[in-house]
């Protein structure tokens, strides 16, 4: 289902007396309102699928392409884009494993180029286009990295997972995949307690020889 | 029917875990929710004088600031004997003032937003009165303790220092590990909702039922009120087996505020409030006759601890059982200091234990002049020395022939600094392995579907071993259905009872169940079948009907038989299904442990010291292994946290501040993919009938075992310096 272009959170619902807050929030944009009162007709919005906007006064306006999709959201300027993905647009795949871009599990691609989301803003990313995990595969089809990782269990606990195939989406297109030392050294940025790198390598692997 | 060695089918959750949709704790963001994020202490040792939270409370979408000034004071829950998992229950968080390790939570923030949270609980002054803290374990020496653990303290038989001292051969040395940390990926975390007394927790968690009656204890509620769920763990390695004091204090903050409550705990944090393996001393004592016949072991030292938990680091558990000889000695003792609280950690006690035992047994081999592996078949134990009980069944022999011939062991020159590949020192060593195969109480239930489709359940939790997979693949056999048919349930408090999932114990456990709840459901509906006049298997005996892809037939006429869907169909059934209740048998004739021998090639540079894992061949018996490929993965995880654990893991202590320094990702290092090269998995066949029903030992833990060892032993034979303190870095070889 495509959410339309002009879509933002719903309003929240009104019953939380326990946030008073909530009372005195203003939605900032007309377009919010007119996406909560399409999106019922859409049979849209999923109550649960974008979590109510928090109230803020120091809240910027951010406008995310994320998977094709165009988010506007208002944020609190401090909020990371994996934070923004996974607090404010339940996009959860992206993960955090240190929020000190040392573990790689927050790896999204940018504008095609793979990143630590934990390490840029979401108001440094208005406008670009950003793919996360839930954007690689297309009609239920998985993308082929995807594939290759079960077929070769490149994981275990799956909290890497992510963003070990978006690192290994972007290795493809950067072409350091001739041989598997070249494949652990462009992919040691992407930590995986379990150890699941020979399977991470073999299903790299899988997927390079897939393409040529 | 089962076979030794199963079909290496594809997890079952994989494509979840590649989408992005495998939900974690943290990931559900329950309506309304609030974030809290804590406040932790500065000093190793004393009191809370002030909390100064004006600032942070009058911060921006602050809802709540928690301590031990507003808290509500939850009881002590007890320790594992009293079926709880408070991993400090001796100090529940903020039930007073005082501070017994730097990283302590001494507050929480509790805000609309994590940003507000973040930035509020930095905002917290806390000021202190210090006492004089205990920090450095060697300064305390004298202070060591016995303390009751999982395996006992001591252990003698025989007269190990007379024989010590009259054996012609001996090597007597002390090994170190350092502190170091689980680093699974997902931090802890957690996500808690009252609604009235009922209480949802959505956890990253090893042990959902006892977290379950832990919290209904602490917070006065009846069990069945509490509901915990982990349907993913992002990694675990016993780090997630006790309620941690975040846990408490999400529910609390969740009941103060009446929201539900996120705690996510930042890397950082997780290094202080969430267990560690302990720094252990370990000397190790042997003697032996000058053919290679052990007449002596000693095995004896201590490990950190605090007096907030209770864990015990029982480092000699394996001496007890892995080597024939009549004269043996064995104690761990803890050392009380003011520092985090240690924990399990992947294979806890025989991994330590066995990185002293089988490093000692190299120095034995060299102080013999015979080969390493000859010294263990020399001294095999055929019964279970710590107890005189004959094994389940033992393989050992077999994983040291199996691996030595992968490994091309023959071709080794046994002299050190013998080898090399051009500029490189090339070592070849190798080390045993053993991790006990422990059983707890698990219950199961099976149902079939009138399509055909089974659905199985037990609250048991999926880290990444393949459990979710292998339970399946399971009930699958056992019922004769498709695998494809077969859905497995677990992470839910909901289900059918299920134990922690550690020590190894899931697949005896938890399988058992499984096997039992399946095979009676089989049972039901094959009595069903034969004393039904239209069914093709009216009046057969039960015994001579086999299932296969769904379908009941006779063995002796195998044209006979129908499908299980047919007969729950014609007699107008949903469903059918079956519970199992399986525990251990009280007394077992027999002792059981998993074996392993791993071998490993380094490759050092004599210049620089640096030591790179060329290659590990490892050969393991584990009884029955239900996936191929997931056991395989398994091992594999266990041998690179073994490289970690030789040549990078550690994490550093300030000895003045009692605090942990390194504690990121970043300094706190852990293999990556380019530390790991060749690793060739043996699955050794092996055939237990008595250990439990399904003859499965376990394999998740005994794949670190003996991996230390075999690269210490190796880095000797490449550079003739023996490294007894773990990691061996650079500058310990230069």
């Amino acid at each position: 289902m495509t959410l339309p272009p002009c879509y933002t959170n719903p309003e929240p619902d009104d019953e939380s007396p326990a946030d008073p807050s909530r009372r005195s929030f203003v939605i900032g944009s007309a377009a919010a309102t007119a996406a909560a009162l399409i999106s019922p007709i859409l049979g849209a919005a999923p109550a649960t699928a974008e979590t109510p906007p928090k109230s803020d006064p120091n809240a910027v306006a951010v406008v995310l392409d994320v998977n094709g999709k165009r988010h506007e959201l208002r944020l609190d300027p401090r909020t990371t884009l994996l934070d923004a993905l996974r607090e404010h647009l339940d996009l959860t795949g992206t993960k955090k494993g240190c929020d000190q871009g040392a573990c790689g599990a927050c790896t999204v691609l940018v504008d095609g180029k793979r990143i630590n989301s934990c390490l840029t803003l979401a108001v440094m990313n208005s406008g670009k286009a950003i793919t996360t995990i839930e954007g690689l595969a297309s009609n239920g089809r998985l993308n082929p990295v995807q594939a290759a990782f079960i077929r070769n269990d490149g994981f275990q606990c799956g909290y890497c997972t992510s963003g070990q195939i978006c690192s290994a989406v972007a290795l493809l297109r950067e072409g350091h995949t001739h041989s598997d030392d070249e494949i652990r050294e462009w992919m040691s940025g992407n930590i995986c307690r379990c150890g699941a790198y020979p399977g991470i390598v073999a299903a790299i692997r899988e997927a390079a020889n897939a393409r040529v | 029917m089962i076979p030794i060695i199963g079909e290496p089918h594809d997890r079952v959750d994989g494509r979840q875990k590649v989408t992005g949709e495998a939900r974690y704790a943290a990931e559900n963001n329950l309506p309304n929710l609030a974030y809290a994020v804590l406040v932790t202490s500065t000093i190793p040792a004393g009191s809370i004088a002030a909390i100064d939270a004006a600032a942070a409370k009058s911060a921006p979408g602050v809802i709540s600031v928690i301590s031990h000034l507003n808290a509500p004071k939850l009881p002590d829950t007890g320790g594992q004997q009293q079926e709880s998992n408070a991993a400090e229950h001796h100090h529940m968080p903020f039930s007073d003032d005082s501070v017994h390790y730097v990283g302590q939570a001494v507050a929480a923030v509790v805000a609309d937003t994590f940003e507000h949270a973040t930035h509020a609980a930095g905002l917290v002054r806390v000021n202190y009165r210090p006492t004089p803290a205990r920090i450095v374990m060697e300064e305390h020496r004298s202070d060591a303790k016995e303390r009751q653990g999982n395996a006992p303290a001591t252990f003698s038989k025989g007269d190990a220092e007379g024989a010590l001292a009259s054996a012609p051969v001996k090597v007597d040395q002390v090994y170190r590990i350092p502190y170091e940390h689980h680093n699974q990926m997902e931090p802890h975390a957690l996500v808690a909702a009252w609604d009235g007394d009922r209480l949802t927790v959505h956890d990253s968690a090893q042990n959902i039922f006892t977290t379950r009656q832990t919290l209904a204890k602490a917070f006065g509620v009846p069990t069945e009120s509490v509901r915990v769920m982990s349907p993913f763990v992002g990694g675990a390695f016993g780090s997630k087996g006790s309620a941690w004091p975040h846990v408490f204090i999400a529910v609390m903050a969740a009941r103060m505020v009446r929201r539900p409550v996120k705690i996510a705990l930042t890397r950082r944090q997780a290094y202080f409030s969430n267990g560690h393996r302990p720094l252990t001393e370990q000397r190790v004592a042997l003697g032996a006759t000058a053919d290679g016949k052990l007449v002596a072991m000693i095995h004896e030292g201590i490990g950190q601890t605090n007096t907030v938990c209770d864990y015990v680091e029982g480092f000699t558990s394996p001496t007890r059982s892995m080597y024939a000889t009549p004269n043996v000695r064995v104690a761990h003792r803890v050392v009380e200091l003011d520092l985090p609280s240690p924990t399990y950690m992947r294979a806890p006690g025989e991994n330590p234990g066995m990185y002293a035992l089988e490093s000692a047994m190299d120095e034995m081999a060299y102080a013999l002049k015979i080969d390493p592996i000859q010294l263990r078949v020399l001294n095999h134990a055929d019964d279970d020395p710590a107890n005189g009980k004959p094994w389940s069944s033992k393989s050992i022999k077999e994983c040291y022939a199996q691996g030595a011939e992968r490994f091309g062991w023959p071709r080794r020159t046994s002299e050190p600094r013998s080898m090399r590949d051009g500029r490189q020192l090339i070592g070849l060593g190798m080390a045993s392995a053993t991790y006990p195969s422990h059983r707890a109480p698990a219950s199961a239930r099976a149902v079939m579907h009138r399509d055909g489709n089974v659905d199985v359940s037990s609250g048991t939790h999926e880290m990444g071993m393949g459990t979710a997979t292998v339970m399946a693949q399971l009930a699958a056999e056992t019922l004769g259905v498709p695998f494809e048919r077969v859905t497995f349930r677990y992470g839910d408090t909901t289900l059918p009872r299920a134990p922690i999932s550690a020590g190894s114990l899931t697949v005896a456990s938890v399988g058992s169940a499984v096997f039992a709840a399946s095979s009676q459901l089989k049972r039901k509906v094959i009595d069903l079948a034969t004393a039904d006049a239209s069914s093709p298997l009216n009046g057969t005996d039960p015994n001579d009907i086999d299932a296969a892809d769904g379908k009941l037939t006779l063995k002796s006429d195998p044209s006979r038989g129908e499908a299980y869907a047919a007969i729950l169909r014609r007699h107008y059934l949903d469903t059918m299904d079956a519970a199992a209740d399986e525990k251990p048998e009280p007394n077992d004739p027999y002792s059981a442990r998993a074996f392993g021998a791993v071998f490993a090639e380094v490759g050092v540079d004599p210049d620089l010291g640096i030591v790179r894992v060329r290659r590990i061949v490892a050969a393991f018996a584990g009884g029955r292994i239900l996936n191929a490929k997931t056991a395989r993965s398994q091992y594999h995880g266990g041998i690179i946290q073994g490289i970690g654990m030789a040549l990078l893991e550690q994490t550093h202590l300030d000895r003045n501040l009692g605090a942990f320094t390194n504690v990121n990702l970043a300094e706190n290092l852990v293999p990556v993919n380019a530390d790991v090269r060749s690793i060739d998995v043996i699955l050794v066949p092996e055939d237990d009938p008595h250990v439990n029903p399904i003859g499965a030992k376990g394999i998740g833990e005994i794949g670190i075992v003996g991996v230390a060892p075999a690269i210490a032993n190796a880095v000797y034979h490449a550079t003739g310096k023996r490294v007894r303190d773990l990691p061996i870095t650079i500058e310990k070889l230069l």
